[in-house]
């Protein structure tokens, strides 16, 4: 069958199944709205935390970054990772015991203060949309790659299929997506993958192929790559450190404290029955993580070695530009890939000498989006491919639009603005704040601000810094006073986008950098994305002084921090 | 179930789930920070298959134990709970 015709056949297929569910899980309570009636099953949870997690940055571009960065990729794969052991160790078990609603609500019950719940919903705001403009990138791409429809009408329909399930179901119609949505992704993901190391290696499991000899020789693929790469000049790929070992520390640690701060993620945990269902529900979220993460480094160098094996064949002798396979023309007429004879010879030369490198545009994203083609997969393969980039982005921009209206309508406007409205009031508020965000998402999508190209890694610096250490405060510490937490929130973010705004421009208009982007003017050589741990440390050291100079907090704070660390008493949960 | 715990009971918990946590934070830190960044280049020196160790961990290794160590603390916690009867019925 034509791959246009099949790939409408299969994306239809995925968000016909998301439309199904929309109308299945509708919400009737704020309970179902907010946390999708608090039973989910833990491996459920699980499962939808994975896909809600694993956003198109994951999907489409992570392994294209590895592929390019080599052991300096390592940082994302850590980072992504290692901050469930911190969700699960230090926060998810006492926040789920908490049992309320929204991360907001839980600064500002424990830091007694409606100042500090504002505080955090800004914060919260600041980080969730840089995150989600990436998405509604990633959803507009999708489609305008496969199905050939431009960027605007793909964002539209992709906003229309969020707005359906998120509008009407809330947190209930989010979560049983995500879980269907995560079963596309990985199926997406995982195949490919598979073909490709029993081409490559022989062994169908990637994460051991990746360890194992190419088919035929004595050769290991990793030493081989190694070897390839010096050769055109590159440096070594297993021993590429990024910038340098204290940056890849600092950019780890960002992305983990990021990511156990990061509130479309922590409320995920708000919807399993127990205490001890929000432990295992972490692990379980991991163990899904895991299988696209230890695959992504394989596909990573697969990829990169088949794409220079395909330039180069042997050592010295390149492909002439007219014999280039079918996959190659495929890509240059999308622009993500392009060729210049510089030397007029008509053959492919690759190397990392930029004024000899003839491939002048290799995007990294074409790693895993043309991985199938390279590895002449079958037809259903690709469609599936562009059916799992959608899942990957929808579910990450479901998720972060539910965090951002409960923070509108549960902690604005019912905590702040109008305490009095009722449940009945509440729930159509929070339908009404879900369709504002993912209009508002929808408006940044289509006009992309001039900062929308670093975002990602971005979100996790800001969450790092603003929202991680005052949960962390609140739940380790019954001494921090409300005045301790909003200052080191308040100095927390401020220090993280000062650092990013001098070195990468004010709103990331270039211009207006006054340090420049370069390395010798970082504090310690840490890049402006890796600074997010600074930023936290930050935070810890003012609130904590903060704290020595104001008065205690009251004993009824000290009671609920003594209450969230035990875990019988939690709230029964509904069935469904 | 209603907690009936003492203040001392409290503290003891509280006291034992902390060094739990830190106990599994360090292997957290070594594998992730100390075998995948720091003693990288010592680690890189021996080779498993096709995979320099310090590489592996980077890549790999790291992020099978952070599932492991998650499911240990689900154990270890539910135990702990049972012990001072504070488990959710």
């Amino acid at each position: 069958m034509e791959l246009q015709t099949l790939t409408y056949i299969v994306v239809g297929f995925t968000f016909s199944i998301y439309i199904g569910i929309a109308i299945w899980a509708r919400a009737g309570s704020t309970k179902d709205f907010y946390v999708a009636g608090g039973g989910v099953h833990p491996i459920a949870n699980g499962m939808a935390t994975a896909a809600d997690w694993m956003s198109a940055a994951s999907f489409i571009g992570m392994a294209g970054l590895i592929a390019y960065m080599g052991y300096g990729g390592s940082v994302f794969l850590m980072g992504w990772t290692g901050g469930f052991v911190i969700l699960a160790m230090l926060l998810a078990p006492y926040l789920r015991k908490y049992g309320k609603f929204t991360v907001p609500e839980f600064i500002g019950d424990r830091f007694y203060s409606q100042t500090a719940r504002v505080v955090a919903v800004v914060c919260l705001i600041i980080c969730s949309v840089t995150y989600v403009i990436g998405q509604m990138k990633g959803i507009g791409v999708s489609f305008s790659r496969f199905l050939e429809v431009d960027y605007d009408t793909g964002l539209i329909v992709g906003m229309c299929i969020v707005f359906f399930y998120a509008v009407l179901g809330g947190m209930k119609g989010i979560t049983y997506t995500q879980i269907a949505q995560y079963c596309v992704l990985i199926l997406a993901y995982t195949i490919p993958a598979i073909f490709i190391s029993l081409q490559l290696t022989g062994n169908p499991i990637p994460q051991l192929g990746l360890g194992s000899t190419l088919v035929g020789t004595d050769t290991f693929l990793l030493d081989k790559l190694d070897q390839v790469v010096v050769e055109l000049g590159f440096r070594e790929y297993t021993t590429d450190v990024r910038i340098s070992g204290i940056n890849m520390f600092a950019y780890t640690a960002s992305l983990m404290f990021g990511t156990a701060g990061l509130p479309h993620v922590i409320i995920r945990f708000f919807t399993v029955p127990k205490v001890r269902d929000a432990r295992s529900s972490a692990g379980w979220a991991l163990i899904f993580i895991t299988i696209l993460y230890t695959t992504a480094p394989a596909v990573a160098a697969m990829a990169r070695l088949n794409l220079m094996q395909t330039i180069e064949p042997e050592a010295g002798n390149y492909l002439a530009y007219e014999e280039r396979p079918q996959w190659f023309r495929n890509w240059e007429k999308t622009g993500l890939l392009a060729f210049e004879d510089k030397n007029g010879d008509g053959l492919m030369q690759y190397s990392a000498n930029e004024s000899t490198n003839e491939l002048v545009k290799v995007d990294r994203d074409i790693i895993v989006l043309a991985n199938p083609e390279i590895a002449q997969l079958p037809n259903w393969v690709i469609a599936l491919v562009a059916a799992g980039g959608l899942a990957a982005a929808l579910s990450t921009a479901a998720g972060l639009l539910l965090a951002i209206a409960s923070a509108i309508s549960h902690d604005l406007l019912k905590g702040i603005i109008a305490p009095n409205i009722s449940e009945k009031q509440e729930l159509r508020a929070s339908r009404v704040a879900m369709a504002l965000a993912i209009a508002g998402a929808g408006y940044l999508g289509f006009n992309p601000p001039d900062f929308a190209a670093g975002t990602v890694a971005l979100a996790f610096g800001l969450a790092a810094s603003s929202i991680f250490p005052a949960l962390m405060m609140g739940i380790f510490s019954n001494r921090v006073t409300k005045e301790g937490a909003i200052a080191g929130m308040l100095a927390g973010i401020g220090v993280t986008l000062f650092y990013v705004f001098q070195h990468k421009g004010i709103m990331f208009i270039a211009s207006t950098a006054f340090l420049g982007d370069m390395s010798p003017n970082w504090f310690l050589g840490i890049e402006p994305n890796a600074f997010g741990v600074v930023g936290a440390i930050v935070n810890f050291a003012v609130a904590i002084a903060v704290t020595k100079v104001t008065a205690a907090p009251p004993a009824e704070v000290r009671e609920m921090v003594e209450s969230i660390r035990i875990p019988a008493g939690a709230e029964a949960a509904v069935d469904h | 179930m209603a907690i009936k715990m003492t203040e001392e009971q409290a503290r003891q918990y509280w006291r034992r789930n902390l060094s739990l946590m830190m106990k599994l934070l360090v292997v957290w830190f070594v594998v992730s920070y100390g075998c995948g960044i720091m003693f990288v280049d010592v680690l890189n020196q021996i080779q498993i298959g096709g995979y320099k160790l310090g590489f592996w961990f980077a890549q790999q290794g790291s992020i099978y134990v952070f599932v492991v160590l998650i499911f240990i603390y689900r154990s270890r916690m539910e135990a702990l709970d049972r012990e001072f009867g504070v488990e959710e019925e």
